[in-house]
């Protein structure tokens, strides 16, 4: 029995710190947002601001429910709940640190990129039962996007698969590190198994990785609808897309997805290309900086620092380059990432084979 | 097509590179410069913001901003209600008996300011009241932060006659109105 209290503990915990990061991410959002436009950003409530997100969810919380006469009920009601719940099962199988990770999956990758795609039938669900045109043409446009853009993510994925020989996600971090059993090569040249660090991750190990991974960060900035591929948000020509009809906890909810998202989906490509939890600093001769830095405190800090990067970078992009038209984005998904996609995973076999005997 | 992404993902890193030279760039604030400075377009980096109560811009001190009326300097005569293209300045005047003072630059009041009101609230800025004034009594101020939580309050009032004296000054002009007739028909 004490198996299922340690499952809702862990369930728990790890909706407590979706919902704490959501409120730090927003406020972050807002500030960098601010600077890169010469703004301050919230500045008002509280010390610089900081207790702006929790004014905002305490608002969105005390709000009242409210359904439009139009909308079919049942999907409208339960759509926030599935967009939420496919992206909080994905937290399900990432691993945090050595040992640590809530289930230890053998197909834990292909968990994560199935569980991902159920979000796209919550948004549909969210645009259709609202009973507004705004509502519908934005989740019309998240679904063609989604399901374009998991094309591309996948076959990223499945270069650096191929590249690992293992779906496990904690195994997949394990070979980019000294944890490893295998022989690790930098470049495919140079045996750093007992050295580690940066030089061990799946991006050095195969340099045309570093092409799959910024395939996989295009399409996930695509998959979480975050721009520049905002189209079924687009806030200046459809209100606000699928969300348009929502307010209060159910807004609240939709928008936590949307953060999970962003948070799960830097997650699955710091572990799948930049290491995971393991240390990017090297054992160098005497200074064992990597054997001082590997462990479960250093494994989440690692994997905490390296997301949060990869997070402010997703911000970053998205208060600088301007939406794609819906015409572009197929085309950049169908004529450029796809077919490059395919290249690495091609290549990717080649090095298999080849270089990694 | 690869040539037209390939286009974008450099154009892309640029865009990139100036938003996060401007991020870094937030670590200082623009100074509040004024305006009439030559350098005051020199500065471009740093954040804009001007937290509003509690910092100002410096503004001119001739700026023209709210109207202010010197109500002893005001001989009555409506040109600025007249000139006023928005109809904001409502002026209700009562005629004495003999002349009832000078203003500062020698001009003769023969009238009094019974009412002397000015709608800020239908107030455009023009300032065609202050060029057509005789006496230049009526002027705008650097005063632009007035903010009501009522509508009649942005009405400022600039007559000091209370009512009762309005009816005095009445009463004296009619009776005097009253015995001129009275001695015409003598």
């Amino acid at each position: 029995m004490v198996f299922y209290i340690t499952y809702i503990v862990v369930g728990i915990a790890l909706f407590g710190f979706i919902a704490g990061f959501t409120l730090f991410a927003v406020y972050s959002e807002r500030k960098i947002a601010g600077f890169v436009q010469d703004r301050l950003g919230p500045m008002e409530t509280g010390k610089h601001g900081t207790l702006q997100t929790l004014a905002d969810i305490l608002k969105l919380i005390q709000k009242e429910f409210i359904t439009p006469a139009a909308a079919d009920k049942i999907l409208f009601v339960a759509a926030p709940v599935i967009i939420f719940v496919a992206v909080f099962l994905g937290f399900a199988v990432m691993p945090w640190a050595p040992g640590l990770a809530p289930s230890a999956l053998n197909l834990g990758l292909f968990y994560v990129i199935a569980i991902i795609s159920v979000d796209a039938i919550g948004l549909l669900m969210a645009g259709w039962g609202s009973n507004n045109k705004f509502s519908l043409l934005g989740s019309m446009r998240a679904v063609a996007q989604i399901v374009s853009y998991e094309i591309p993510s996948g076959l990223a994925l499945i270069s650096a698969v191929m590249i690992t020989q293992t779906l496990h996600m904690q195994e997949i971090v394990i070979n980019q590190g000294i944890a490893s059993q295998n022989t690790l090569l930098f470049l495919g040249l140079w045996d750093v198994s007992n050295i580690g660090g940066l030089l061990a991750w799946n991006v050095f190990q195969a340099p045309h990785l570093w092409v799959a991974y910024l395939i996989f960060f295009i399409a996930s900035l695509a998959e979480c609808n975050r721009a520049p591929f905002d189209i079924p948000e687009a806030e200046s020509e459809l209100v606000g897309g699928f969300h348009t009809e929502y307010g209060g906890l159910r807004f609240a909810f939709v928008f936590l997805a949307e953060y999970a998202m962003m948070f799960l989906v830097a997650m699955i490509g710091v572990v799948v290309f930049l290491g995971g939890w393991n240390t990017p600093l090297p054992n160098m001769g005497s200074v064992r900086l990597a054997d001082w830095t590997t462990g479960w405190i250093w494994g989440i800090f690692w994997t905490l620092s390296k997301t949060l990067l990869i997070v402010g970078v997703q911000m970053w992009i998205r208060w600088t380059l301007p939406r794609l038209r819906a015409d572009q984005l197929m085309a950049l998904c169908w004529k450029v990432l796809t077919p490059l996609a395919f290249l690495c995973m091609a290549i990717s076999g080649v090095w298999r084979v080849w270089v990694m005997g | 097509m690869f040539k037209i992404a390939l286009q974008a993902f450099i154009t892309a890193a640029k865009g990139l590179a100036i938003t996060l030279a401007h991020l870094f760039g937030a670590r200082r604030s623009r100074e509040v410069l004024d305006v009439r400075k030559a350098d005051y377009f020199d500065k471009q980096a740093g954040v804009t913001t001007v937290q509003f109560p509690r910092e100002k811009m410096p503004i001119p001190e001739v700026a023209r901003y709210q109207l202010d009326v010197e109500i002893d300097d005001c001989i009555v005569c409506d040109l600025c209600a007249k000139a006023c293209p928005v109809d904001c300045i409502t002026i209700e005047s009562v005629k004495a008996t003999d002349v009832i003072g000078k203003t500062s630059d020698g001009s003769v009041k023969r009238l009094y300011a019974a009412q002397f009101d000015i709608d800020m609230a239908k107030c455009m800025y023009c300032g065609l009241c202050t060029v057509v004034c005789p006496t230049e009594c009526i002027t705008m101020t650097d005063q632009y932060d007035r903010s009501m939580t009522n509508l009649a309050e942005l009405t400022y009032s600039f007559a000091e006659m209370t009512p009762a004296e309005v009816e005095e000054k009445k009463r004296e002009w009619t009776k005097f109105q009253a015995e001129e007739e009275a001695a015409k028909r003598k």
